[in-house]
């Protein structure tokens, strides 16, 4: 008897698998009466399973669109909690969101868009340890990461698995996208085989971004996640999309398969994980760049202190003017990038203390104004966001 | 040959803000020679210390990568665009 039971149960989930109940019909009926969906693309979409690493600027409209065109099923990694920052772009949450886990809150966001479908929760920072694990359940990966190693990880592990992955990468107003990892197709280390050193290309947090950029980019991602699900259409595969929004311009290039790529090239050199970390040249967030650990540095409070004993300082501002404008200690102001010909206006008999952001440009520019002669340069260490932790609170983190 | 370079959001704080160049250049060579002539700052970016390109940095003309074309060498037509396309990483940081 009970076995029957479970025989009876087993069928109806097949059943119910195969088929699209009334509500169902009527919820994806905009798809169901467009031939190239129709019954059979909105089952294989009921039937499909989506890895979407990453539930931020791009994993919210992805995870959104996924979940509203009836995807059955949706993993979702992030490690994350929900900040302030975040809402200007991340529209899976909202501003209640504040403190839970990003995880938690893009769930309930997505089950309540439509509790038909399975929503799968990884409450963790992709490693090499479970990559592979966690990938292997799935038909489809789409990477909405926000930095290297994560990226050549997944680039890698869809290449081992035999996954596409769909890929969208953004900065300012500018995206990249296309679908890396397909068969036929060239992989991210095809089209660029090594990571920048760090502290080469500004992140999203110096470099900002237009909050609806990653809702275009994170949509066309979704779009081809779609058309690989019920195969209709031309993939975005071989194929690398710039999108300018500012000129509001899209570019197309060529994306060739390197028969030489060390992971999915002929002869591949790179057949399971490795340390990515080590190969972004990355060990930990908290590590200080090379020039913020050696330079000469000063405290807020000591800094502080010193200004108020009326001490003959001179305060430096490597900032752009725009963030002048944000919140400023009234220094002044020469971005890092016109230190080197704007040097004249530094008086190097005068005790120097240079500051930006978070202390990380201010570096660079101490060990510049040092190896150019200047022998009284510190560096205001933690920049801006330090001093309105620690001295003056009044002053707006940015 | 009169050609347009357009220089990435990542690289414009290294060419006066400029999203894009027209530079006079017989081959991909001479046009970044003369790009980073005119704007030094731009050429850590571009090349390494050995002085070969980044290899995070694609450069194309019109839509083809220049790596499948003659690299440096690969000679440029009236008109022709380059794009200059480094790596991205992208997202929502905080």
């Amino acid at each position: 008897m009970a076995a029957n039971t479970k025989t009876t149960n087993l069928a109806e989930a097949a059943n119910a698998n195969m088929a699209l109940s009334k509500e169902e019909i009527m919820r994806y009926s905009r798809h169901l009466i467009m031939p190239e969906v129709g019954m059979d693309g909105q089952l294989k979409l009921k039937q499909a399973k989506v890895l979407c690493i990453g539930t931020g600027g791009l994993g919210a409209p992805v995870g959104l669109y996924l979940a509203a065109a009836g995807v059955g099923r949706i993993g979702l990694v992030d490690f994350d909690s929900v900040d302030l920052t975040n809402l200007q772009r991340q529209i899976l949450f909202g501003t209640q969101d504040i403190g839970r886990p990003k995880i938690e809150a893009a769930a309930d966001r997505l089950r309540n868009l439509n509790p038909d479908i399975q929503i799968d929760q990884f409450e963790t920072r992709l490693t090499g340890d479970h990559a592979l694990d966690i990938l292997k359940n799935y038909d489809i990966v789409v990477d909405g990461t926000d930095n290297f190693p994560t990226r050549y990880l997944v680039n890698d592990a869809c290449v081992i698995l035999g996954k596409p992955n769909v890929y969208g990468s953004i900065f300012r107003f500018e995206g990249q996208i296309t679908i890396f990892g397909a068969p036929a197709g060239p992989c991210y280390r095809c089209l660029y085989p090594e990571p920048p050193p760090p502290g080469l290309v500004p992140s999203c947090a110096e470099g900002g971004v237009l909050g609806v950029l990653p809702g275009i980019v994170g949509a066309i991602q979704a779009a081809e996640t779609l058309k690989l699900i019920i195969g209709k259409g031309e993939p975005l595969i071989g194929r690398l999309l710039l999108f300018d929004a500012l000129a509001m311009r899209f570019r197309e290039l060529k994306l060739r398969k390197n028969p030489d790529c060390p992971v999915c090239g002929e002869r591949p050199t790179i057949t399971k994980l490795i340390d990515y970390a080590e190969f972004c040249g990355v060990r930990g967030e908290e590590t200080a760049s090379p020039a913020q650990a050696g330079v000469p540095e000063i405290a807020p409070r000591e800094l502080k202190a010193r200004l108020d004993r009326g001490d003959d300082l001179f305060v430096l501002d490597v900032r752009e003017p725009h963030e002048y404008q944000i919140c400023n200690l009234g220094g002044h102001l020469i971005p890092l990038g016109e230190l080197s010909r704007r040097v004249n206006e530094l008086d190097s008999s005068r005790e120097i203390v240079a500051h930006c952001r978070s202390g990380k440009r201010s570096a660079e520019a101490v060990e510049f104004l040092r190896s150019a002669g200047f022998r009284k340069v510190l560096n205001l260490k933690g920049g801006i966001l330090a001093w309105s932790d620690e001295v003056d609170a009044s002053v707006p983190k940015y | 040959m009169a050609v347009k370079v357009i220089i990435p959001t990542p690289l414009r704080p290294y060419t006066g803000k400029k999203e894009s160049v027209e530079l006079q250049a017989a081959t991909v060579g001479e046009a970044l020679a003369s790009l980073t002539t005119l704007f030094g700052d731009l050429k850590k970016h571009l090349y390494s210390e050995d002085g070969k390109l980044r290899s995070f940095v694609n450069v194309y003309v019109n839509d083809e990568d220049i790596r499948y074309l003659r690299g440096d060498q690969t000679p440029l037509r009236e008109g022709d665009i380059l794009s200059i396309v480094p790596s991205i990483a992208g997202g929502t940081q905080n």
